[in-house]
């Protein structure tokens, strides 16, 4: 059994708003019996164009109609602005959460929902998913577009995420170097807009973050580096901006060790703590 | 709460004369049977017995008998044993609806072995082209693995034709058994089987025993390496209490075999009947005269598998399903794909497998409380009309 939380079992026990709205404004339909789940939301606005009321009709299994459910329940009373906002986590912590396996469910809601709302808009009777651009899972009729979403919005970093979120990669699987590619692009992209922002101005570190982080520096950047021609490194003393160290192994009597303590040792500690350090070496 | 247990193809409940024939080999008899002493002496010939008994619930020789962990490790050791054995490289003929423990069993063997792999497809009744056979053991010298009987449609294969077929064309034959063995009469000595597979917890032994038959004569190189147990087919400490448990679970199926094949049909045509007559839009997936005693998959269109396992498991019903959200994936059962039902109904299939213990009162229990699980889930539904 699927471990569902009680309120998954609510709502898949007793599910809200099961129906279509009388005269509904908006329609929104996806999946398909093939599909193994589908989903028919409409709603009904009221005079000030909040929804007043959402119902829903649903093929597929306990967690699918507890994800419709549930959505019904958040949309009623939000403006069209609002509803438009709603995402598939939304949907899930709504409910507790979904197992890993089951997001899909609460994306195939947050896809009706923005349907629906299409629908309204443009006033076009569709209502239904068109594939647009790239398809890229053609089992489940899955673009590309749709899985860069499912990957930024949920942070996803591998293709079996990906098939929980949205299917994509489930069926034959040939797709599955595609999606790989996918999610490279889009974590890339997540990480240029971050490196983007302008880094937060550092704060001065206390003496021991100082001292964490010079040690820190030591093992991960120059020990290895050392090692690589049989020599290592220890670390005696931190006074100030002067961090003292003592050489081991063949580095102890390298004939360049005046140079691998600058270009090396400072140049590493000035790059990862503090532009200002002199790196020398311990008194024999 | 009722408790009806309509499973039985994914496991059984364990025979309490089963449970009472390990207990003492817990306690008192624990030595080990390849001891020369009398700690291991008993319990040798405990072993002896059940092996006898296994062998004579195939109509085998005890000799032909390895105990083995489970249904999936006889299946492994028949495969990658016989290929490995053969003294030239066999092509592998199965089919689409063998239980994954032979399918990928297969695959990976004839990746790994660069063996060529040929299976069969079936038809709308699950049920093979036996000229498709012929054509592929005319390719040359081959290795077929055929199910005796399907675990999720219960459909029984034609094995005693099968096996001649393979024999004629100098083939080697092995038999996934695991759904069949305890259900329907084996006699080897009639069907020329090379190898065939069982599984304990499928005939109410427990878990983590089963055994493979192979005929005498036939060679299979061992997957486990080491001590001498099993006549050196089988290393490993022997697993003395299950191996008595499962010879005990083989002396009480032939016991009740007879039995069972009157009763057991009747109350699952009672269920199949049943759920036809009561719910409307079901259909009985698999060949319904060649099936067996015990199993009926139908499936209700418009309507979910897990959706219905989870109203079911509410009311205290266990039964399984071929939809995609139970499998593990994301595409329904591989055995109902291949016999080319639409998905639509396989997404809203249900397989329910009855034991010697389920009654009558269970089975109207079900028929009772079903229509009204369908009437609630397409209530839901966007694609039922009603």
């Amino acid at each position: 059994m699927w471990d569902y939380t009680e309120k998954v079992l609510d709502h898949f026990r007793n599910p809200r708003n099961v129906g279509i709205v009388e005269e509904p404004d908006g329609i929104g339909e996806v999946g398909s019996m093939a599909c193994g789940d589908a989903l028919k939301l409409s709603f009904k606005l009221d005079g000030d164009g909040r929804i007043a009321d959402a119902k829903f009709q649903t093929f597929g299994c306990a967690s699918a109609i507890a994800s419709s459910s549930a959505l019904t329940e958040i949309i009623k009373g939000m403006s069209l602005e609002e509803a438009a906002k709603v995402t598939n986590k939304d949907i899930a912590d709504y409910l507790g959460g979904l197992p890993e396996q089951k997001q899909h469910c609460s994306v195939m809601g947050r896809e009706a929902l923005e349907l629906a709302i299409e629908n309204y808009r443009t006033g076009q009777s569709a209502g239904k998913k068109q594939l647009e651009g790239t398809v890229t899972c053609k089992c489940f009729g899955v673009t590309e577009a749709e899985i860069e979403r499912v990957v930024r919005e949920n942070n996803l970093t591998r293709v079996e995420q990906v098939t929980d979120y949205c299917k994509a990669g489930g069926g034959c699987g040939m797709c599955q170097p595609e999606i790989e590619k996918i999610i490279e692009k889009v974590r890339l992209e997540i990480l240029q807009s971050k490196s983007a922002q302008s880094p937060a101005p550092r704060r001065p570190l206390t003496n021991i973050q100082r001292i964490h982080l010079i040690e820190e520096t030591i093992e991960r950047e120059i020990r290895p580096l050392l090692k690589n021609d049989g020599g290592d490194i220890e670390l005696v003393d931190v006074q100030g901006n002067k961090v003292i160290v003592a050489f081991r192994g063949m580095c102890a009597n390298c004939q360049i060790a005046p140079f691998t303590m600058k270009d090396v040792v400072e140049a590493k500690l000035r790059e990862f703590v503090a532009d200002d350090i002199i790196a020398v070496e311990a008194e024999p | 709460m009722k408790n009806v247990y309509l499973d039985n193809n994914a496991t059984t409940m364990v025979a309490p004369e089963v449970i009472q024939a390990m207990q003492p080999f817990f306690e008192a008899f624990w030595g080990n049977p390849s001891s020369m002493h009398a700690f291991g002496g008993e319990v040798r010939r405990h072993i002896d017995t059940a092996r006898a008994a296994v062998a004579d619930l195939l109509g085998a020789e005890p000799g032909e008998i390895i105990f083995t962990g489970c249904g999936t490790e006889s299946d492994n050791m028949a495969i990658h044993g016989a290929l490995e054995a053969a003294d030239r490289p066999l092509n592998i003929i199965t089919s689409r609806v063998e239980h994954l423990a032979v399918l990928s069993t297969c695959r990976h063997a004839a990746e790994t072995r660069g063996c060529r792999l040929i299976e069969l497809g079936v038809d709308g009744a699950g049920q093979l082209d036996l000229a498709e056979l012929r054509k592929a053991l005319a390719e040359g010298p081959a290795l077929v693995s055929l199910m005796w009987a399907n675990n999720e449609t219960g459909v029984v294969f034609p094995i005693e034709e099968i096996a001649a077929i393979v024999k004629q064309a100098g083939g080697l034959f092995h038999t996934d058994a695991v759904q069949a063995v305890g259900k329907v009469p084996i006699d080897l000595r009639n069907v020329p089987v090379d190898m065939l597979s069982l599984s304990g917890h499928k005939l109410h032994a427990a878990k983590g025993i089963g055994a493979l038959y192979v005929r005498k004569g036939t060679r299979i190189v061992p997957l486990l390496h080491g001590g001498h147990q099993e006549e050196g087919k089988r290393a490993g400490t022997e697993n003395v209490p299950y191996i008595v448990g499962l010879g005990r679970a083989c002396e009480l199926s032939a016991a009740h075999m007879a039995e069972e094949a009157e009763a057991v049909p009747k109350l699952r045509d009672r269920l199949e009947q049943g759920l036809l007559a009561s719910c409307p839009d079901v259909y009985v997936n698999g060949d319904r005269n060649n099936r067996l005693p015990n199993t009926t998959n139908v499936s209700f269109e418009f309507i979910e598998g897990e959706a219905i396992l989870y109203d079911l498991n509410d009311l205290g019903i266990a039964a399984s399903s071929g939809s995609a959200c139970t499998s593990g994936s994301l595409e329904p059962s591989h055995v109902l794909r291949a016999m080319g039902v639409p998905f639509t109904r396989a997404h809203g299939s249900v397989r329910f497998s009855l034991s010697r213990y389920t009654t009558a009162e269970e089975v109207d229990y079900v028929i009772e409380r079903m229509p009204g699980i369908a009437r609630r889930l397409r209530a839901l539904s966007p694609f039922a009309s009603t």
